[in-house]
């Protein structure tokens, strides 16, 4: 089926099984790779884009369901002036990955988290990302990150 | 949009990096001959190694590989320094079995001492040779040259050349001497300094930069069906109806190998599910249900590593004796195992992110009978690696679809439930200490003994290493695995203490029946060799009524042993920490493999005194890896290190029923969350000028040791059986 996706500010026309997890239009339709495949059923957060703003796990929702809605992904996130976001100098700042394999993913939670609490506690960016799984053990650079990030963002 | 990451040679933070060229096939794979330094003995060739440009760009070539660990930044700055060259001019090749230079597994925490060193040595003589002819070409002598990024001039505004005006696209047809020495640690530039990760801008941004990545052009995907358990036959499986399903090329049967290209992904996946649906499996796979008593039964290779007898007869005034065990457990990466391959009817190109490019491609090439030149492997990272994991299996599965669908790049991706279930696992292990102590509670005689399956099963050019190469209509059959042996050990590998014990016995039971699937985890024997050794340090100590440091620091002559522990412990606190109910403190110590980093951990763990709820505060790491080329890379691989094991022993064991692995996804494996990961601090003792020593598998045992000794101080109850859950802390209080 053809349908269209807002995707970082640009609408596209896809056409894909009416089924297929957004992931798969990201990755494949519109050559967009940071959001990444890690378990297929949301348990791992590595597929996190934004849908309106709020978290999303590409892979388990069909991208032909969103409608309206607008999906951001690692690639379109943007400060408010247009720059790199601030998260993305943060975690290169602090090295804050050592595969990186999860980062985008962590990077996408941590966004929807500073736009509704632009001063976190670290217990707050725990509980944001607990059910993002990192297997390398850079969760203390990943919160120094978001912490860093935040301090920029509203100082 | 294609994405093709081979072309574009992703320009990532400083340094360039290609991940993939074509060229002229490896050089410089010479025989034997004398003690060339680290990988530069199996690779003799300078032009195996480096090559500089016409176009002023100065290549590095390596076969080790980015595993996650930094290696590819840490190999960059070792060359820069000693070819004095900007980090930005340097352009780095690895795991190209067509261009780098062989240097066998990217594993072991070998990668900085042994290729590093190659590298060090081979820009060092690289260096002197473009001197050399500097000199002759400018008519002043050598050593009043200076070079600045690869311009070198005579002194005072003199006449000047450059690397590339010298040699530029030339080979250099030279062998290694080994004789130019690297410069000292004063003189560098890069190497000691905590330079930014080249790879990271990238896949933090999400660049195309994994082999998960990669989309050349006409690439189709696949999916391979597993068999529900180890050994199982495929009895039936409906292609047809599969066939006809949309997007879908071809069903690929081989035996018990069978798999499904489509055009698009999610076509494929949906094909390889109705597939899987279809197939008749004959299951005949018995699992033990107690692999600790099925270990002790078994026929096993048994071998005295190690044995000092005492010489003195003064008798033991009592003995001690605990037993440890070990659970199988998984590397668990992130990002499923993932390859792509072409084949052309004649050769196979492979894209992989094995740790062994070379060795894999070999051996599918013999899974194919084809020349082994005939197969082009080349790395891409994929996530995190932290052993032998799907990465060989993937891109075995790869090279079979990509010969049924010729002329394809056919990309194999595993699912969660592929890798949770197939990858090979860290070996279920038993381990039996005693010790016979004197009056003062000092070790007289220790006697250690463990039981282990093999931590060795790579590829190694063997296609029975390889799950499809099992599971052919003529099937290859598995070699039996070894047991690796001095220095680096396998089951065994920390198994000798670093302690001084008069009399010392250590003896290994391998055993190379595998009911469940094993390889090399992260450390392999060392993680439950060092929670065993160190635990029974603090049972002892306790027995003695000794401080646990003091009594370690009682039993090690080795000065910078001591060092680690007596800078962890400052660092903590440990004499000043309050007792406080519930709480405990802890410490564990190993230098890994006897031969590479020190590292000491200490941490802290509060106890919920009615849930058992375990919680780690705190922890605090001190390591000496030698002379450190990256500080802020060896810090977070420690660091990682330490909480992947507070993970591992906190929480994990794969599960199994008598027939198939019951641990499927993250929710039958749960792996440490955010909430539950410890603040962590990480100090390095600095040694310039000291062999470079491998970090990355160092914290492994020490955090699980620091855990089971601080639950032991928080609750008085000692638990031997990893993982330390709230459950067995129950039970064993329950007991008391």
């Amino acid at each position: 089926m053809t349908f269209t996706l807002d995707v970082n500010g640009t609408k596209h026309a896809i056409d894909a099984d009416d089924d297929t997890p957004l992931l798969y239009v990201l990755r494949d339709e519109l050559g967009l790779h940071g959001a990444r495949y890690g378990c297929g059923v949301g348990q791992c957060g590595a597929c996190t884009v934004l849908s309106n703003g709020t978290p999303l796990r590409s892979c388990v929702v069909p991208a032909s369901t969103l409608g309206e809605r607008t999906v951001t992904t690692v690639e379109g996130l943007r400060g408010e002036d247009g720059s790199p976001h601030p998260l993305l100098r943060a975690f290169i700042a602090e090295q804050a990955g050592q595969c990186a394999y999860c980062i985008p993913g962590m990077v996408m939670t941590a966004a929807a988290l500073l736009k509704h609490t632009p001063r976190p506690t670290e217990a707050q960016i725990h509980a944001a990302l607990d059910a993002n799984l990192c297997r390398c053990g850079s969760h203390n650079r990943i919160v120094r990150a978001i912490q860093r990030a935040a301090e920029e963002l509203a100082p | 949009m294609s994405g093709d990451i081979s072309r574009r040679a992703v320009l990532q933070g400083s340094l360039l990096l290609a991940f993939a060229l074509t060229g002229p096939r490896a050089l410089g794979a010479a025989p034997g001959g004398g003690e060339l330094p680290g990988s530069l003995r199996r690779n003799r060739q300078l032009d195996a190694w480096i090559r500089i440009g016409a176009d002023g760009v100065v290549t590095l070539k390596t076969g080790k590989v980015e595993l996650g660990q930094g290696i590819l930044t840490a190999l960059g700055q070792l060359c820069a320094d000693e070819l004095d060259i900007h980090l930005e001019r340097l352009h780095i090749i690895s795991g190209d079995t067509a261009v780098s230079p062989y240097e066998g597994t990217t594993a072991g925490s070998n990668s900085v001492s042994e290729g590093g060193k190659a590298v060090r040595y081979a820009a060092a003589e690289v260096r002197a040779l473009l001197l050399r002819m500097a000199s002759q070409q400018l008519r002043v002598p050598a050593e009043r040259l200076r070079v600045t990024d690869g311009t070198i001039s005579a002194p005072s505004g003199g006449a000047s050349v450059t690397y590339w005006n010298l040699v530029g696209g030339k080979a250099l047809n030279q062998a290694a001497t080994g004789t130019v020495k690297p410069k000292a640690p004063g003189e560098r530039k890069h190497a000691g300094r905590a330079v930014p990760r080249v790879d990271l801008p990238g896949k933090i941004s999400g660049e195309p930069a994994f082999v998960q990545d990669y989309r050349p052009e006409r690439m189709v995907h696949g999916r391979v069906v597993r068999a529900p358990s180890y050994g199982a036959t495929l009895e039936s499986a409906d292609a047809a109806t599969v066939e006809r399903m949309p997007g879908v090329h071809t069903v690929v049967r081989d035996g018990d190998f069978l798999g499904v290209i489509a055009a698009k992904e999610w076509q494929a996946i949906k094909a390889a599910s109705v597939l899987a649906q279809s197939a008749r499996w004959k299951e005949q796979a018995a699992l033990p249900a107690d692999p600790y008593a099925w270990l002790l039964k078994q026929p096993s290779r048994d071998s005295v590593i190690e044995e000092t007898v005492r010489v003195t007869d003064v008798a033991p005034e009592r003995t001690l004796e605990a037993r440890y065990h070990r659970p199988y457990q998984m590397h668990g990466a992130i990002g499923p195992s993932c390859a792509v391959a072409e084949w052309d009817g004649e050769r196979l190109t492979l894209h992989t992110h094995s740790q062994s490019v070379f060795d894999t491609s070999a051996a599918i090439a013999r899974m194919l009978r084809i020349p082994v030149e005939h197969v082009h492997g080349m790395h891409l990272p994929g996530s995190g690696c932290y052993g032998h994991n799907g990465a060989d299996d993937a891109a075995a599965d790869a090279a079979l679809l990509a010969r049924a669908h010729p002329r394809h790049p056919v990309r194999v991706q595993w699912s969660r439930e592929d890798e949770h279930a197939c990858e090979p696992y860290g070996s279920a292990m038993v381990l039996d200490v005693r010790a016979g102590v004197d009056a003062q509670g000092n070790v007289l005689d220790w006697n250690y003994e463990l039981w282990s399956t093999p931590h060795g099963t790579r590829p190694g050019g063997h296609p029975g290493n390889l799950l499809a190469g099992r599971s052919l209509k003529a099937p290859f059959p598995m070699p039996t695995p070894g047991g690796g042996g001095p220095p680096n050990y396998s089951a065994d590998r920390n198994a000798i203490p670093l302690y001084d014990f008069p009399g010392r016995k250590v003896t290994t039971h391998l055993v190379t029946q595998m009911p469940l699937r094993v390889s090399s985890l992260r450390g392999l024997g060392a993680y439950g060799n060092v929670f065993a050794i160190e635990s029974f340090m603090d049972e002892l100590a306790h027995a003695a009524k000794v401080d646990p440091v003091e009594y370690r620091l009682r039993h090690l002559q080795d000065a910078r042993a001591k060092a680690v522990i007596q800078k962890a412990v400052e660092r903590f606190g440990w004499s000043q920490t309050p007792r406080v109910p519930h709480r405990g403190r802890g410490i564990g110590f190993a230098r890994y493999k006897n031969i590479a980093s020190y590292c000491a951990v200490c941490l802290e763990v509060e106890v919920d005194a009615t849930t058992h709820a375990i919680r780690v505060r705190r922890a605090v790491l001190v390591a000496d890896a030698g002379e450190v080329v990256n500080p802020d890379g060896a810090a977070n691989q420690l660091e990682g290190g330490l909480i992947q094991s507070l993970s591992w022993s906190l929480k994990e064991a794969v599960r199994h029923d008598a027939r198939r692995i019951t641990s499927r996804d993250w929710s039958t494996y749960p792996i440490l969350t955010f909430s539950e990961v410890p603040s962590v601090e990480v100090e390095l003792i600095e040694r310039p000028g000291e062999p470079s020593l491998g970090v990355g598998e160092a914290s492994q045992g020490p955090s699980a040791a620091a855990l089971g000794n601080a639950l032991f101080d928080a609750t008085g109850v000692r638990l031997r059986d990893l993982p330390l859950t709230p459950e067995r802390l129950a039970k064993a209080r329950e007991a008391r």
